[in-house]
This record gives C-alpha cells, sequence and structure tokens, in this order.
C-alpha cells in the first residue's frame, strides 16, 4: 500500500541575500489516510515550516511533497490550513468567512441552496451555528478558531493542517475544543496534521507523535505511536499506563535528549 | 467554665414573611439623565465656537467700521449681500444665482473628478502596493509629481483639451489622485500575510484577491487618502475655476472681485469653507460606515 502523504526527503534551505539558514534536513515521513499525527519540538525548530511545506505555502529546497503519489508543490484547499491566529476576515461575518472558502471551492459543483446547507453543516459541527451573523471581533478567541476549523473542513480537504491551532487559547478552552476536534476526527476520519508544543494535546489527539530536534537543521528526532484506544476521554488517560508512558516518552525526548538551547546567532 | 446554652427556639428563625420589594423604575431614571447629558454635550460642542465666533464678528466690526476701510465690516456683508445669505436657490435670469447653485456646478465637477481619481489612484495604488518593481519605477516619479500645485496642470490641460470644462476637471483628477495612490499602496503592503495564505489556499485569482481582500483589508487607509484627496479637489476647482470661467463657485469669486463685489466673496468664502468641511465629513462618514469592523480584529 503506497502512503496517502509522503515527505521525501525534505529540506528547506532559506537565502536572504549571500547568508543561507539551514531549516529542515531530510525528512521522511509518510502519513495514512486518516491517521492524526502531531508534529512536536522546541520553538524555532521549523515545525510550522514544515507545515507550509505540506501546505504549498512556502517551496522546498530538497526533496518533494506527495499527496497520494502526485506532487504538491503549490497551495489548495486540498489541503487547507487552520492557522495559530484564526486568520478570519475581520470585514466579513462568521457565515460569509466560511462561505468565501465555499463559494470558491464548490463554485459549480453545488447549488447555491446546497452551499448554503454545507455551510451550515459545518458551523453546526463546530457549535458556531448560533454566531452565524456575528463578525470576529465580537466572538471570543475560542469561537474564532472554531470558525477557523469550521471555514478548513468545509474545503473537503484531503488533508487538515493544524498550525498550533489552541495554543492561543487558555486552558479551559483549550481542553474543549481538543474535545471538539476529537469528536470531529472520529466522525469525519479526517487524515489531519497537528503543530503543537503541548505534551499532553499531543499524546490525547495523535495516532502518532513526530518529535523534531532542535534547529538549525532540524530533523526527525524519534515518532512515537500512542497505542491508546479510541474514543479518549481526558479524566481516564490521567492516570492511564500508555498515556503517561507517551508521556514520559516525549518529556523525555524534549527535555533530556534535545533541551532547548538558546540558539546561537 | 460553661457557656450559655443557646437555646433551640433562639436558633429557629421565625416564619418568614416577605416584605412588598419596592419597585425601582430603572428605565425612566437614566433615560431622563441621558437626555439631559445629551443637551450638556450638544452646548459643550456648540457653544464655544458660537460665542467665539461671536467675539470675531465684533473685533471685526470694530476693526472695519471706519467709512475709509479698505475691506467691509460684517454689518455691510449682511446690508449688501442679503440675498446670498439668505437663499442659496434663487434664481434671476442667467447670471443672477443663488450660491447653492453655483456650488452644486462646482461639487458635480469635482465628482467626476474626484471619481475618476480614486477609481484610478486605487487601481494604480494596488499595483504599486503589490508589485516591488513597479513601486520601485512608479514611487519616485509620483513623489515628484504630487509636490506639482494644481492650477500649474492647468494650462496644460488647457492645451490638450482645447475646452475649460474637461481641463477643469483633470486638474481636480491630477491634484486628488497622489494621496489616494499612495495611500491606497501603504494599505495593501500592511495586508496581513494571514490574509494572503487565506487567498493562496482558496486559490483566489487576482481579480477575487483584489475586491475580496485587498480592497476590504486597505480600506482604512484608501479612505483617509480619499479624505485627503477630496479636501485637495475642493481646493483645486475654487482654483481652476477662477480661470476657466462658468457657472461655479470660483468663478463667482473672480466675477465678483472684477465688479468690486467684496461683501459678496466674503459670503462665498463661507460657502467654500462650509461645503469643504461636509465633503470632509461625508467621505469619513462613508469611511467608517465601509470600514466597520476592518479595524478591529
Amino acid at each position: 500500500m503506497s502512503a496517502y502523504l509522503k515527505l521525501d526527503h525534505i529540506g528547506k534551505t532559506f537565502t536572504r541575500g549571500s547568508a543561507s539558514t539551514e531549516v529542515l534536513r531530510d525528512i521522511r515521513l509518510t502519513i495514512d489516510k486518516g491517521e492524526y499525527v502531531s508534529i512536536i519540538g522546541h520553538s524555532g525548530c521549523g515545525k510550522s515550516t514544515l507545515l507550509n511545506l505540506v501546505a504549498g505555502l512556502t517551496q522546498v529546497s530538497q526533496g518533494a511533497v506527495l499527496l497520494e503519489n502526485q506532487e504538491v508543490n503549490s497551495p489548495g484547499p486540498d489541503r487547507a490550513v487552520v492557522f495559530q491566529n484564526h486568520s478570519l476576515l475581520p470585514w466579513l461575518t462568521v457565515y460569509e468567512n466560511v462561505n468565501l472558502a465555499v463559494s470558491k471551492v464548490f463554485a459549480g459543483r453545488k447549488t447555491k441552496a446546497e452551499r448554503h446547507d454545507w455551510i451550515m453543516e459545518n458551523l453546526t459541527l463546530v457549535q458556531m451555528a448560533h454566531a452565524t451573523d456575528k463578525r470576529p471581533s465580537e466572538i471570543s478567541g475560542g469561537m474564532k478558531q472554531r470558525v477557523g476549523i469550521a471555514r478548513a473542513l468545509a474545503m473537503e480537504p484531503k488533508i487538515l493542517l493544524l498550525d498550533e491551532p489552541f495554543g492561543a487559547l487558555d486552558a479551559l478552552t483549550r481542553a474543549h475544543l481538543q474535545d471538539q476536534m476529537m469528536e470531529i476526527h472520529a466522525r469525519l476520519g479526517n487524515t489531519i496534521i497537528m503543530i503543537t508544543h503541548d505534551v499532553d494535546e499531543a499524546v490525547l489527539l495523535s495516532d502518532r507523535i513526530v518529535m523534531m530536534t532542535n534547529g538549525p537543521a532540524a530533523r526527525i528526532g524519534e515518532v512515537l505511536d500512542v497505542p491508546l484506544p479510541r474514543p479518549r476521554h481526558r479524566i481516564a488517560l490521567a492516570s492511564d499506563r500508555t498515556y503517561l508512558k507517551c508521556r514520559e516518552a516525549v518529556l523525555k525526548f524534549l527535555y533530556e535528549r534535545h533541551r532547548f538551547v538558546e540558539a546561537a546567532e | 467554665m460553661s457557656l450559655p446554652v443557646i437555646k433551640s427556639d433562639v436558633v429557629v428563625a421565625g416564619p418568614f414573611k416577605p416584605r412588598p420589594a419596592t419597585v425601582v423604575p430603572l428605565a425612566a431614571q437614566p433615560r431622563r439623565f441621558d437626555l439631559r447629558g445629551l443637551a450638556i454635550k450638544v452646548a459643550q460642542s456648540v457653544l464655544p465656537p458660537i460665542v467665539v465666533l461671536a467675539i470675531l464678528l465684533g473685533l471685526w466690526q470694530i476693526a472695519f467700521s471706519d467709512p475709509n476701510s479698505s475691506l467691509p465690516p460684517p454689518s455691510e456683508v449682511w446690508a449688501q449681500s442679503r440675498d446670498l445669505i439668505v437663499s442659496p436657490f434663487f434664481e434671476n435670469g442667467d447670471q443672477d444665482i443663488g450660491l447653492g447653485w453655483r456650488v452644486l456646478v462646482s461639487l458635480e465637477r469635482v465628482a467626476y473628478g474626484f471619481g475618476l481619481a480614486a477609481i484610478v489612484g486605487v487601481l494604480v495604488g494596488a499595483l504599486i502596493g503589490q508589485s516591488v518593481w513597479a513601486m520601485r519605477g512608479l514611487d519616485p516619479i509620483f513623489q515628484v509629481l504630487r509636490t506639482v500645485p494644481p492650477l500649474a496642470w492647468l494650462p496644460l490641460s488647457l492645451a490638450a483639451f482645447l475646452d475649460s470644462r474637461p481641463s477643469a476637471i483633470f486638474v481636480i483628477f491630477i491634484t486628488s489622485i497622489w494621496p489616494v495612490i499612495i495611500n491606497t499602496a501603504v494599505g495593501i503592503r500592511n495586508i496581513p500575510q494571514d490574509y494572503r495564505n487565506v487567498a493562496q489556499v482558496l486559490r483566489l485569482n487576482h481579480i477575487e484577491f483584489f475586491y475580496k481582500i485587498m480592497v476590504p483589508a486597505a480600506a482604512p487607509y484608501i479612505f483617509s487618502g480619499l479624505k485627503i484627496g477630496v479636501g485637495l479637489s475642493w481646493l483645486a476647482i475654487v482654483a481652476a475655476e477662477m480661470l476657466t470661467g462658468g457657472v461655479g463657485i470660483g468663478f463667482f469669486i473672480w466675477d465678483a472681485w472684477n465688479s468690486s463685489r467684496l461683501t459678496d466673496i466674503i459670503v462665498a468664502l463661507v460657502y467654500i469653507g462650509l461645503v469643504g468641511f461636509m465633503l470632509d465629513k461625508l467621505v469619513s462618514f462613508l469611511g467608517a460606515l465601509v470600514t466597520r469592523g476592518t479595524a478591529s480584529n
């Protein structure tokens, strides 16, 4: 069986003038359909760059990103991104923000009524159907992020890319959204790549955790399987041995073997 | 040491007798306060300018009440140009019309010239905001051209159009376009990368990106450019009309000067000031309406 998404010996070097920085080196990873993969690492290690490469927002320097054996090197709605700071357009309402994506992606494929139903279905999925006419400035941070997720889901992406989606939220809101994300994943079976720096979040949500070494020239240090059955419940898992072992493994990787050192410029 | 025993009947509360609650009329009170507050606010913003105006008029009256003085005092303005002040829209024949009509004619020219400047300015501004090379090539030229005074364009434009009407409109256009271009370009350069990423993921084409992302995102900047532009075009039209003639308010001043009606000129100046003020407020109001929500995130 060939992989759904394949990162084939990816390297990325940023060049500015005569100075060049190698950010990522020789990233090899295959992801199956329906898998939930987290990428964790210290800040500045190139996690977000890696996500941008998959999204096509940044071009690879070496290697290739293959989605269903097709090389992708430009952005597209088949790889929808949920940005860390939600990136909703402030002059549009919640409904219009999702509509922007739906009317573009499904132009010609769905009628107006079908598109409306599809927008409402996705807003209902993230429990935001009650606030369709609100503008982003009128809703809370957690709600904005939920609309961002609805917008991404509404594109019916092959892969959903989450760039520290819950990073800017308070702990309680974050937990609530994590639960919702698990529910959505269980219901729709999306393939998801999530960038995170939260160990608990990674273990709770993922099937596999990809751990990155520190940059420059970061690479994949280890890939950890999380063999926890789904559905998962955070309270039950709090004392689960497998959960604790996974958590320990990630913590050891991050804080013993690859301690964060301030990069000496 | 023995503590006094608390008898149980003391502790147990007696039967609860509900006291009738006094209903406080909450709604009525603040509304009356609001009305008073509003009146105070209006008084605070209206009274000072009226007082200052009265003082200034008084000083003016005192300073120029000598019959030999070069300029007329306010009382003479009122006496001689009363028809212009009290009825802006009278019509007593071809050239004897109210200043309201003249202002409307000038406003029509502004509408053409400034409207064109707004459209072209936003498009060109978008181009130089988007493309580094267009900016490097065009920005220095614009910076030089924008310092050319409006009237300096008039002879050239008369030579090109051979008619005063399009020439006046062109002068307005060329005067008011620069702030629109420059502000639009700055606004577009400041569009957050996030919005661009969203557009890229959705694969918006250039036209969709222009009107769905660029214009709304840069709207606050565009409107501050338009606000400067409309002020400049009002400055330009009065000057241009003095030279090109016609029915506008600018020509009226020139005409009044030639026939030594100084009081009419003073009334016309007040008209021009008030209309310029209203144009400025109108663009601000439109801007506030359009950019609702854009500024806050």
